[in-house]
């Protein structure tokens, strides 16, 4: 491990100016993430930002909005009683991921931010876009069984690994930002990006901005909702697909719906034609295995991941049949 | 009864090599190749002995040489091949992450930061890694060439592939990944030269012997000079039965800083540097009546090696022994690729023949309609085919029973996909699993004292499966003193000696020399009492004595009882100590043919849309002769079963084979199997002796336990789908 600087400010502006201020800097939250990348080599900070002293953990409502502090553990926000209320698809989802001991450090921010899992990124000793731009993408032509079929580049196909980040995004959650030029407030669908020429960026936040919350508005969606996640181990293991699935219903009419897909790109991946689809129609495995199809347009596989072409739609028929109750 | 040394390992009191602290201690970082065959051309350690605390950084044209390595026999000639990889001797790389430094410093993160400031430039040269694209490559091991009788060689009894022209057959391929053995504890250890010619290791092993040895053969110095510490070992499965480079790599790093070094693996560098379960190809071939009666069988394997060394395991030993089938044909050939060499894992050998066998035995039943348990009923057979002799004691069938009953067999449906659960589709599958009743040489010292407690110690180890609660048990039971009064000491090369924990060996082997340790205990105190001025044991013998809780008296006449501890008193002996080998008798062992037998039963349930899979119900059952602890025994096949799980659903390394690199190397891509993936797993024991084994009339366990789970579930899921899965980890995606 390479020496580094630790320090915990107990003032979000103080986390804020530092981290700003110097670009070998970076926050550290429940460092499940992290250290391992340090431990690694894969990342190289000079010097830990620990945020963990600032206010940022309180879970409440807030303006028809449920607030989540950056700092609220994974575990906890799956266990708290307003979002089992308001947002069973999150909890369901934060449940579905990691193991509990991680939940326990993991955090809400740092969950959000979390690196991609591609063994190629991790291995210092392999080619990798995103470590390092220019040395080519191992994943393309290599082993890419959990990599992206919709949204990737020839510079990268990894995918964003995390599960709580598909509820998010089904549920038009919003960013809370706070950074050297002020506050902001990023739209969940515009928090990650798409690896395009510039795989390395992983984020639209920038240096120096912190996550201060996360706002999941209010919604119809308490009821008929479903995390399916489909993996190689029952536990501990990323997604090889996942679906967030959420209905509005009437008898056995879809007003509404909310469908997300993760393992299949470098953002949570919304569903949005598909949703619309859905609108109106009747809460039928045909239905579904409609609306399916259009979600699966323009999905582009590689060597190892084509099954996902056929496991993707099938997981989102299956995580509507859960949602509805539809047998 | 409780294991022995199980609130130590519950409350961290145990101690594991790594986490002994000696003064003056250096750490030591070992550094890897990033290709897998070449040689180096340059290195670059500079920025690494500069930095802060570095004490030495070690390589092919620095180390200390080590003395024993064998030599070519010319310097123009190629090393000899078939040896362990021989470390820092030149400049050559055989694999991807062969190691080429290891960085010594003072503290362990200023050895972890200098040894990522190594850089090495390579000539590189093409090296094969694919299994799949060099099979033509595979020989036949040098042992089965030089004869053609050794159990690897070749194997034929009736007419040779005699499926091939039977109307009722089936014929599949089978395949499994690349395993590792992944125990929770890091491979370490702390080598400390005591004086130039004196060595003591605090090391992870299997082998507290064979470690001795090696060490002593390697650097040239008397065996008593090398002193084995291994007291409690933190999962092995087959990867502590070697001594590897990190080893010796430890062992010169203290060497050159004079000092005490402590190296402990990374999670990474456990997929490289201490063996696996080799990548095999296999080949059924069988045949049978329509009645059900197997004609032939022809089983053909292919295992992986390096290519520095040449590894085997007996692949095809079940295959041979199992069945009637009055036609079998087996051949076994390893392939030598750029890769390190393999170990034993857990059931080596027979897991990934029995993977193939079982299944084709289902294939085989599927094929004349049969029900596969009463297939293998109809070809059990009462002695041994292949060497002709009867078995020591066999109850597989009993086995089958007990499991059939407990699974509810008669629930499974013989065409795929007719029993339902909701969506899910419920299966049901078996498999079966053996492995030689092994049992070795071994000697105990007993040590009674004269507070009435008894001391035993040896050499052996105990990586997990309750070895010295077992010996404690043992020896209260043959002895008559309480197992609270008893402590047996294992883990170091002080102690008298005992093969490796490996085979499932080591309670036949020194159950045995316990057995025969409390036998002479129990003669010296009968001939102490029997010579007693006090007349009421007058004409005792151990066999007109009872001993029991300590105490002894004449079965005749119960009333008057001496302590052990007053025998000794009245003999005024602070002590009364012996010291017994038990050697396995081998004309035994030609008259009769002795396996231990397991049979594993699957209930899974398989999503049809999504594929994923649950097994849900699992019952092992074995033939192991005498349970000795029902605990530790339970624990063991409850353990196998979960690393069967392993085997048939979750577990396989990947490799790049453009840069022969795993992309699979830390526990959060390599899955081992959790919780959420076991079910409750019942273990069922025949419990009867085998006393032909041995006086205790145990059999191995720790082998069996996994062998035939992974077919069990395999075939299960076949049951649920009608989708038969050849090649493993079976995962959702082969299922939708
Ligand atoms: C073995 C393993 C298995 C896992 N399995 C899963 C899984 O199945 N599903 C899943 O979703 N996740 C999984 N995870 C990932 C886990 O969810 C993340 O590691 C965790 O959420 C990261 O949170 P943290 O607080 O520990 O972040 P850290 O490691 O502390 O930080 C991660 C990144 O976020 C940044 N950061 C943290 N907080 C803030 C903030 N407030 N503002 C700005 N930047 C911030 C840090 O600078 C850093 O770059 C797994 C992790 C491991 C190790
Ligand atoms: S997919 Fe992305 S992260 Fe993976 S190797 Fe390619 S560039 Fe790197």
């Amino acid at each position: 491990m390479i020496q580094f600087q630790y320090v915990k400010p107990s003032k979000p502006k103080a986390a804020i100016d530092t981290v700003a201020k110097d670009q070998s800097a970076v926050f550290i939250a429940g460092g499940t993430n992290l250290v391992d990348l340090m431990k690694r080599g894969v990342m190289n900070p000079e010097k830990l930002v620990d945020i963990n002293k600032l206010p940022l953990r309180k879970i409440e409502r807030e303006n028809g909005n449920v607030r989540i502090g950056a700092l609220a553990l994974n575990g906890a926000v799956a266990e708290d009683k307003l979002v089992l209320e308001k947002h069973p698809l999150l909890a369901q989802a934060l449940n579905a991921g990691a193991s509990a001991q991680l939940r326990n450090m993991a955090t809400v921010g740092g969950n959000m931010m979390q690196r991609v899992r591609c063994p190629y990124f991790y291995d210092t000793a392999m080619p990798c876009n995103k470590r390092e731009p220019g040395t080519g993408c191992g994943a393309l032509e290599g082993y890419n069984r959990m990599h992206a079929i919709f949204g990737h580049s020839d510079k990268c196909i990894a995918v964003n690994p995390s599960d709580m980040n598909v509820a998010l995004v089904a549920l038009d959650a919003v960013v809370l930002v706070s950074g050297p030029k002020g506050d902001r407030k990023i739209p969940f669908a515009e928090f990650h990006r798409l690896p395009g020429d510039t795989p390395q960026i992983h984020t639209n936040l920038q240096q120096g901005e912190l996550i201060m919350a996360v706002d999941v508005p209010e919604n119809p969606y308490t009821k008929n909702v479903n995390y399916l996640k489909i993996r190689d181990r029952n536990s501990y293991a990323f997604a090889l697909v996942s679906v967030a699935a959420a209905l509005d219903l009437d008898g056995s009419t879809i007003k509404s719906a909310r469908l997300a897909m993760g393992g299949v790109a470098h953002k949570p991946w919304r569903l949005n034609e598909a949703e619309q689809f859905l609108a109106g129609k009747p809460a039928t495995e045909a239905t579904f295995r409609q609306a399916a199809q259009l979600a699966m347009r323009g999905a582009k596989a590689f060597e190892h991941n084509k099954f996902k072409l056929t496991l993707g739609p099938n997981t989102i028929v299956q995580a509507l049949k859960n949602a509805s109750g539809v047998a | 009864m409780d294991r022995v040394d199980g609130r130590l390992k519950v409350t961290g009191a145990a101690k594991y090599s790594a986490e002994y602290e000696l003064p003056n201690m250096a750490h030591a970082v070992l550094v890897g190749s990033t290709i897998a065959k070449g040689s180096i051309k340059s290195l670059d350690t500079k920025r690494a002995e500069n930095a802060p605390g570095v004490l030495a950084v070690l390589h092919y044209q620095n180390a200390p040489k080590v003395p024993g390595y064998a030599q070519a026999a010319h310097p123009t000639e190629p090393k000899p091949v078939g040896q362990p990889l021989q470390l820092f001797i030149d400049n050559q790389i055989h694999f991807n992450d062969h190691p080429i430094a290891v960085v010594v410093a003072d503290t362990l993160e200023r050895a972890m930061y200098a040894a990522k400031l190594v850089k090495a430039q390579y000539n590189e040269e093409k090296h094969a890694t694919d299994f799949n694209r060099n099979t033509a490559k595979a020989f036949l091991p040098t042992a089965a060439k030089r004869n053609p009788k050794h159990p690897l060689g070749d194997y034929v009894r009736g007419k040779e592939d005699a499926y091939k022209i039977e109307p009722l057959k089936i014929e599949s391929e089978y395949v499994i990944p690349t395993e590792f053995h992944n125990p929770m504890e890091l491979q370490s250890i702390i080598a400390h030269w005591e004086a130039a010619d004196k060595l003591t290791v605090y090391d992870k092993t299997q082998a507290v012997m064979g470690t001795q040895n090696a060490f002593a053969k390697d650097w040239k110095i008397p065996v008593e000079n090398v002193k084995v510490i291994a007291t409690f070992v933190g999962g092995a499965f087959g990867n502590g039965l070697h001594t590897w480079p990190h080893e010796t790599a430890a062992i010169m790093a203290a060497k050159k800083v004079n000092r005490p070094v402590k190296l402990m693996l990374t999670r990474e560098q456990m997929f490289t540097m201490v063996g696996y379960r080799p990548h095999a190809w296999q080949k059924v071939g069988m045949s049978a009546t329509k009645d059900g009666k197997i004609t032939a069988i022809t089983h053909e394997a292919i295992g992986q090696t390096s290519s520095y060394e040449e590894f085997t395991e007996s692949t095809l030993q079940q295959t041979r022994m199992m069945y009637t089938s009055p036609n079998v044909t087996t051949r076994y050939r390893i392939l030598p690729l750029d890769v390190s060499t393999p170990i034993w894992m857990r059931g080596p050998g027979e897991a990934t023949g029995a993977f193939a066998l079982e299944s084709a035995l289902d294939e085989m039943a599927f094929v004349l309609g049969m029900d596969p348990l009463e297939f293998r009923l109809i070809n059990h057979t009462d002695k041994d085919p292949e060497k002709n002799l009867p078995w020591s004691t066999k109850y597989l069938k009993e086995a089958m029973q007990m499991g059939a009953e407990r699974i509810g067999w008669s629930k499974r449906q013989l065409k795929p996909g007719m029993v339902k659960n909701g969506e899910w589709l419920v299966g049901y599958g078996m498999g079966v699993g053996t492995f030689g009743a092994n049992r070795g040489r071994a000697k105990v010292k007993a040590t009674l004292h004269k507070d009435g407690t008894l001391v035993m110690q040896s050499a052996t180890t105990d990586i997990g499966p309750g070895t010295g609660t077992a010996m404690v048990q043992i020896a209260a039971q043959n002895l008559g003193l309480p197992p609270e009064k008893i402590v047996f000491e294992l883990g170091s090369s002080l102690y008298p000696p005992s093969p490796s924990q490996g085979g499932s060996a080591t309670v036949a082997t020194v159950g045995s020399a316990v057995h025969a340790a409390c036998q002479a205990l129990k003669q010296r105190l009968t001939s102490m009492v029997a010579g007693n001025a006090d007349t009421s044991f007058k004409g005792a013998t151990v066999e007109n004595l009872t001993f029991k809780d300590g105490y002894v008296s004449m079965t005749a006449s119960p009333s008057a009882r001496l302590s052990f501890a007053d025998i000794l008193k009245q003999q005024n002996l602070p002590e009364l100590e012996v010291t017994e080998e038990s050697t396995p008798d081998a004309s035994l062992r030609q008259k009769y043919s002795m396996y231990s037998y397991s049979v594993h039963f699957a209930e899974v349930q398989v999503h049809p849309l999504t594929g994923q899979i649950k097994v849900t119900n699992m019952v092992s059952c074995a033939d192991a002769g005498t349970i000795i602890n029902a605990k530790t025994a339970g624990n063991q096949m409850v353990g196998g079963a979960v690393g069967g799980i392993g085997m048939a659903l979750t577990e396989g390394a990947v490799m790049d084979h453009r840069f022969g690199r795993y992309v699979t190397k830390d526990l959060a891509e390599y899955h081992v199997p959790v919780h959420a993936d076991a079910p409750n797993i019942s273990s069922l024991f025949v419990n009867k002796p085998d006393l032909i084994n041995n006086p205790n009339g145990t059999k191995g366990i720790g082998e069996i336990a996994i062998i035939g789970v992974a077919p069990a579930i395999a075939n299960a899921i076949f049951n649920a789908t009608g989708k038969r899965i050849r090649e493993l980890p079976i995962t959702p995606d082969k299922l939708i």
